[in-house]
């Protein structure tokens, strides 16, 4: 039973890491662009939700909601203004320049809110829990996979049901030939880190109701993220739950086993299913 | 000629890739409802023209215009939003795009209402809509033809660009597309096509332009030219 109980604790912290991963999964499989700075985007992101909780006294679920189109707008302008600029052929440039991005982000956050921990209060739901028979899962952890399991749905209707998900992905083939077909790319692009970085925001909240968090953070949650990516297969948004969920089950393991296997757990499957898989579970056909 | 202003003119049109002069101040004419074909060796500078209207090779803005406006600087998106639209070399269907949204796609930047509509492309060609949910870089090379002929008419442009549709393609296969070519002109578009098959050009075209090293070598209607005369100008042979 308490195997049980670990296993859904692991698949519901899949859920926080599938969140971490989809913006950074849908940036990528748009423009092959490699976020560095995706972590601290999304340590930004809940910074702002703490600001707009603590100015405006709201709660973060209502938060979010001022706190989502102010970080689409970031990320257009993240894109128009930088990353549109070194989008090449190289892969290079666009990796250093979100590297710089990720110390820049760090150091602004611990200027502005110092190094101290911080976490969002959510009132009486974060201690919520409900019983399943044996099992007793908390309200929020549930929350936070059922919300990975929408924002994963929602993306793929995007990607795979709208006029927009069709320039994603003709982009994403052919970004010369899209352009034959009247799409500008660097706009597509615009709203690809749009919507990544409202994702972003999402994560942030759950990141911020579930733990502490500080400025520092942001580049372990990008490994995490990566790894559910990679596990997954690059490109594929279904892929990145699963690769969340895996990471999220070989922590939860490991801690279960000793409490400081905990990371090295989730980096030891990561190094497995490379092993085995070496293009991630659900590999796109075409790359 | 009634009307002094043609649909669309390159006029000294030059063309450069990096330090690589590719076209050397071509002019071409195309008037409204005429088939302009372009004949000439591989390496004469078609594709470079066909690009370079298309606005992917930059070109002196009014070196290129279309109904007397200056396209030239244009980038892609925005010379599809005046009415050219292109069936590039190669096909180029999006891999992961099924047939249909591969035509769709071609209506992003549709411009009002028009002739083609996907039923209208499924009419022209009746095999894609069997094929339209397979993936586009499944089909048939004479197939994905089709579709990159349907999607590039899914804008309902005035004037379509066509690069080299027939190249790698069996003859009979050949002539199911050029079957097309009518229609299409039927429904009001104005076509430049880059052909090698020097029979199948002189077939379709009003006019008929060679180029040899970027440069027009020959330029007039099909009954008008004589095998010879083709002959030097396809080869650079000097009398």
């Amino acid at each position: 039973m308490i195997l049980l109980n670990t296993i859904v604790q692991g698949i519901l912290l899949g859920g926080l890491y599938a969140l971490f991963a989809a913006g950074l999964s849908l940036v990528f499989g748009v423009m092959r662009l490699v976020n560095l700075a995706h972590g601290d985007l999304i340590v930004l992101a809940a910074f702002l939700i703490l600001s707009i909780t603590t100015s405006l006294g709201l709660n973060p679920f209502a938060a979010v909601l001022i706190a989502a189109p102010i970080m689409f707008a970031a990320g257009w302008l993240l894109q128009a203004h930088v990353l549109n600029r070194v989008l090449d052929d190289d892969l290079l440039p666009p990796l250093l320049v979100t590297f710089g991005l990720s110390v820049v982000i760090q150091n602004a956050l611990l200027e502005g809110f110092s190094a101290d921990s911080q976490k969002l209060a959510a009132g009486p739901i974060e201690a919520a829990s409900l019983s399943f028979g044996p099992l007793t899962v908390g309200v929020v952890p549930l929350m936070t996979l059922a919300t990975a399991i929408a924002v994963i749905f929602a993306l793929n209707q995007i990607f795979y049901r709208t006029a927009l998900g069709r320039a994603f992905r003709a982009t994403s083939d052919d970004a010369v030939t899209a352009g034959l077909m009247g799409i500008h790319a660097k706009r597509v692009f615009c709203i690809a880190t749009g919507i990544a970085m409202v994702v972003a925001t999402i994560a942030a909240l759950y990141l911020g109701t579930r733990a502490n968090f500080d400025p520092s953070i942001g580049p372990a949650r990008l490994l995490y993220a990566f790894q559910a990516v990679i596990i997954g297969g690059l490109g594929s948004l279904w892929g990145t739950l699963i690769g969340g969920i895996v990471i999220g089950l070989a922590q939860t393991l490991g801690a279960a086993v000793n409490p400081e296997w905990q990371i090295l757990s989730g980096h030891l499957a990561f190094a497995a299913i490379l092993l085995i898989r070496p293009r991630g579970l659900f590999p796109r056909a075409n790359d | 000629m009634t009307d002094p202003t043609p649909l669309l003119r390159t006029q000294r049109l030059t063309a450069f890739y990096g330090d690589f002069q590719a076209l050397f101040g071509v002019d071409l004419t195309l008037n409204q409802g005429e088939t302009v074909a372009i004949i000439g060796a591989n390496g004469a500078g078609k594709t470079t023209l066909m690009r370079a209207i298309s606005g992917i090779v930059p070109a002196p803005a009014d070196a290129i215009r279309l109904r007397g406006e200056p396209i030239g600087a244009l980038s892609p998106p925005d010379v599809l939003m005046r009415g050219i639209a292109m069936v590039p070399e190669g096909r180029k269907l999006f891999p992961s795009l099924s047939v249909e949204e591969n035509l769709l796609v071609g209506a992003h930047a549709r411009r009002g209402k028009g002739t083609w509509t996907l039923e209208a492309i499924y009419e022209l060609f009746p095999i894609l809509k069997e094929r339209r949910r397979s993936p586009g870089t499944a089909l048939s090379g004479g197939q994905q033809q089709m579709v990159a002929i349907g999607r590039a008419l899914m804008s309902n442009p005035d004037v379509l660009l066509c690069d080299e549709i027939s190249l790698g393609l069996a003859p009979l296969v050949i002539r199911d597309i050029y079957a097309a070519v009518p229609k299409i002109k039927a429904a009001g578009a104005s076509i430049v096509l880059v052909e090698q098959d020097i029979a199948q050009a002189l077939r379709v075209a009003d006019q008929v332009y060679c180029m040899m090293e970027g440069r027009v070598t020959l330029q007039g209607a099909p009954a008008e030219l004589s095998r010879e005369a083709i002959h030097d100008a396809y080869f650079g042979v000097t009398s």
